[in-house]
């Protein structure tokens, strides 16, 4: 190397064990102050006669929580339940908001560039609105216009099929299971199966023979049909409980929150126009002489947008596609302002004011933002190497 | 307004929580020795009181910004007794959830709160309560439209309530032990759960039955809306402040006795001055002339004769801010002096 000819070896090797020493001592002073803030709140915390550790996690949490997706009950669970049912509800909105805000932010993100000058205007004027709104106010906007516009319970909206709506929710008919609905499943876990097998073998034969294999109707077959004749079989094992008007409320049925609709509209309409320009920005990265490429081959737009131009934006689009999940995962605490029981409201809102251990319960939810965030970039990244694998 | 005060309130919230994790990380250790609080107070020049800020009748400003209510006038006592000028308070708005960490990380000296003495917030959150000046409990509030005639009757129904209080497990409590299922929504606010009462996202809105006084006149329509009969709880509402300011502890649970004392001697703040000519014993202990009571505290000895002269008697107070003196028309009830059938009882100043 041109550098070790110019400084003798010896000053060199000096001057890395120094950089390993100024690394370890920057290392140790972190470390060390980290220790004594630790130290100095445990401390303090005691001499103020604070309550400290994590004992309150096994107490009797006695508040009551509106969405609940594991069994829960005021009078016998605990608070580090509480923070399960918490954790599940931030989970349960990011992660449907997620997808929705990926399919409408692909679909705003093409639109934006199509010929069309009605669609790619109209697909601009809502990414320029909604993303220079402030999420909290489009938040409080969807919750308050939401529960104004709904019925009360009384003047009920019936929906066909059985649902309900009105402003304590969205009631539809809950599936009951009876014995025999389990064949049903195998029957369409299997038909999925051979689908994915039946799809890889056509590709596989198309890479070798060039015949494109049409497997639509066999795979609708196989997942459709197939299941649909087990359910006739087993003698239809399913029932629904139709929600029906109570004296105050809906009794039976699935229940949709009013406030689970508004935080998850929020943030995928939010979220989405962000990832419309990420889309938009991907694709616009493809350089054009792909898109005359796939032309000049006889594909048609939309074979050439699928199997050319995306496949090559993906690899632009997925860094700062991951950045946006991540803000919608944390944009979800703003459930905190409408009332919605995520990790934010029951745990570091409920549990923290029952217990009084701040330090505790905020460090708690900070560590868990950081995992989630970390899980989903981590598969975000295991997707990016997927599919940047294929550049030759 | 509204948007941003709920915007406000969330970065208030959060502050707090970093504001506390900070302070005790950094070593607020002065803020807890003895009798710092009072030295802390006098050298800043003002009094930071924590206070309601949404609930009428014991904490909120005035479109003009002048805060009134009987949690505030209890504030103003402590600085009249400090500073012999009522004025001198710094009035910090704090909802439920962050009460108890503003006070625990010194942005407050008391917390004047409409807030519930319970064991569990007196043994584990570091705090102490002075003395109880409002005995409340609680109560639901519904639509007359429901013909509901008792909180008996409230199976399956909706019920809209403020997240961290004591209401919240209570409502619990009592739907369980009357076998009825309940749906609670829960809002960080009291102001965000009256709304959404009021736009009939909820049955029911539950709080202390003083609060659903002061929350029925904010509704669109207060006559729609009936309180029922049934008091579910017990909520003896006392300012609270650090545990460990023996001294500061004192002074504020003085100053409530102060002012019942006065009550019971018949001293308000129109005939003090003419009082301290009073020849009985008791009132001229209480007004400083003489003994040396205030000295103790850290005090003058006219500490009392300036709560008295400035802020008024507990009857003066209840009566302006809650009673017959203002739009909530609050009976005395269990707050009558204990020579009137209640229960505020001053201790003796001797």
């Amino acid at each position: 190397m041109p550098q070790s000819m110019r400084s003798p070896p010896s000053s060199q090797a000096a001057r890395r064990t120094g950089n390993i020493a100024l690394q370890v001592a920057l290392v140790v002073i972190v470390g060390g102050i980290a220790y004594a803030a630790i130290h100095n709140a445990a401390q303090n915390l005691a001499e103020a006669h604070i309550a400290s550790g994590f004992g309150f996690w096994n107490n009797t949490a006695g508040f009551d929580i509106s969405q609940t997706l594991i069994d829960y009950s005021a009078s016998t669970s605990t608070f580090g339940r509480a923070f399960w049912v918490g954790l599940l509800n931030t989970l349960l909105v990011s992660g449907i908001g997620i997808v929705i805000a990926t399919v409408l932010g692909f679909a705003v993100g093409i639109a934006r560039l199509s010929r069309n000058w009605l669609v790619s205007h109209l697909a601009g004027g809502y990414v320029e609105l909604i993303r220079n709104v402030p999420l909290l106010l489009q938040l409080l906007f969807w919750y308050n216009s939401v529960l104004r516009a709904l019925p009360l319970v009384r003047g009920s909206v019936s929906l066909p099929g059985g649902g309900l709506l009105n402003n304590r929710g969205l009631f539809l008919p809950r599936p009951e299971f009876s014995p025999g609905f389990e064949y049903v499943l195998v029957a369409l876990l299997l038909g999925i199966a051979a689908s994915i097998v039946l799809r890889l073998w056509a590709r596989r034969r198309q890479d070798r023979t060039g015949e494109p294999m049409r497997i639509f109707w066999i795979a609708f077959g196989l997942i459709v049909v197939m299941p649909a004749v087990a359910f006739v079989a087993t003698g239809a094992p399913l029932s629904f409980s139709f929600p029906t008007t109570g004296r105050f409320n809906v009794m039976g049925g699935v229940e949709i929150l009013p406030e689970f609709a508004a935080l998850l509209l929020a943030l995928s309409i939010y979220t989405a126009a962000f990832i419309a320009e990420v889309v938009r920005a991907g694709i616009l990265a493809v350089p054009h002489g792909q898109t005359e490429a796939a032309q000049a081959l006889g594909l048609r737009p939309s074979t050439a947008l699928r199997y050319v131009i995306v496949p090559q934006a993906m690899r632009v689009i997925v860094p700062p596609l991951t950045s946006q999940y991540l803000n919608l995962i944390k944009n979800s605490s703003l459930a905190v302002a409408i009332g919605y029981p995520d990790l934010v409201q029951v745990f570091a809102g409920s549990v923290l004011n029952l217990t009084g251990q701040a330090v505790e319960v905020v460090a708690i939810t900070m560590a868990v933002y950081l995992f989630i965030s970390l899980v989903t970039s981590l598969l975000m990244n295991l997707y990016g190497y997927a599919i940047a694998a294929e550049e030759r | 307004m509204l948007k941003g005060q709920i915007m406000m309130n969330i970065m208030k919230r959060l502050a707090t929580a970093f504001a506390v994790a900070i302070a005790l990380c950094l070593g607020a250790q002065a803020a807890f020795a003895q009798s710092a609080t009072l030295k802390a107070v006098q050298d800043r020049g003002v009094l930071n009181c924590g206070a309601n800020g949404q609930l009428a009748g014991f904490g909120m400003p005035d479109p003009q910004g002048n805060w009134t209510g009987f949690d505030v006038d209890f504030c103003r006592a402590i600085a009249a007794a400090i500073f012999n000028d009522p004025t001198k308070v710094k009035f910090v708005p704090l909802i439920a959830a962050n009460r108890f960490t503003a006070l625990q990380s010194g942005e407050v000296d008391v917390l004047s709160r409409n807030t519930t003495w319970t064991m569990e917030r007196d043994t584990t959150l570091g705090i102490d309560f002075a003395a109880v000046n409002f005995y409340d409990g609680q109560g639901f509030m519904v639509r007359k439209a429901l013909k509901v005639n008792s909180a008996l009757e409230l199976n399956d129904a909706s019920v809209c309530v403020q997240q961290g209080t004591t209401t919240e497990l209570n409502l619990a409590d009592y739907f369980r032990q009357n076998h009825m299922s309940l749906k609670s929504v829960t809002f960080a606010t009291i102001d965000e759960a009256i709304k959404a009462y009021d736009s009939s996202r909820c049955d029911s809105f539950t709080t202390d039955s003083s609060g659903l006084y002061a929350s029925r006149l904010q509704l669109a329509d207060p006559n729609a809306n009936i309180v029922l009969p049934e008091i579910i709880s017990k909520e003896p509402l006392s300012p609270a402040v650090r545990q460990g300011d023996d001294t500061w502890e004192d002074i504020v649970r003085w100053t409530h006795y102060a002012m019942v004392d006065a009550e019971e001697l018949g001293v308000n703040q129109h005939n003090v001055d003419d009082m301290l000519k009073s020849d009985a014993p008791d009132i001229r202990r209480l007004l400083g002339v003489e003994g040396q009571f205030g000295v103790s505290l850290g005090l003058t000895k006219d500490w009392a004769y300036r709560i008295i002269k400035e802020v008024g008697n507990y009857g003066e107070s209840f009566e302006r801010n809650v009673g017959q003196g203002s739009p909530l028309k609050i009976a005395r009830g269990l707050n009558a002096l204990w020579t009137k059938g209640g229960l505020q009882y001053g201790l003796p100043i001797r």
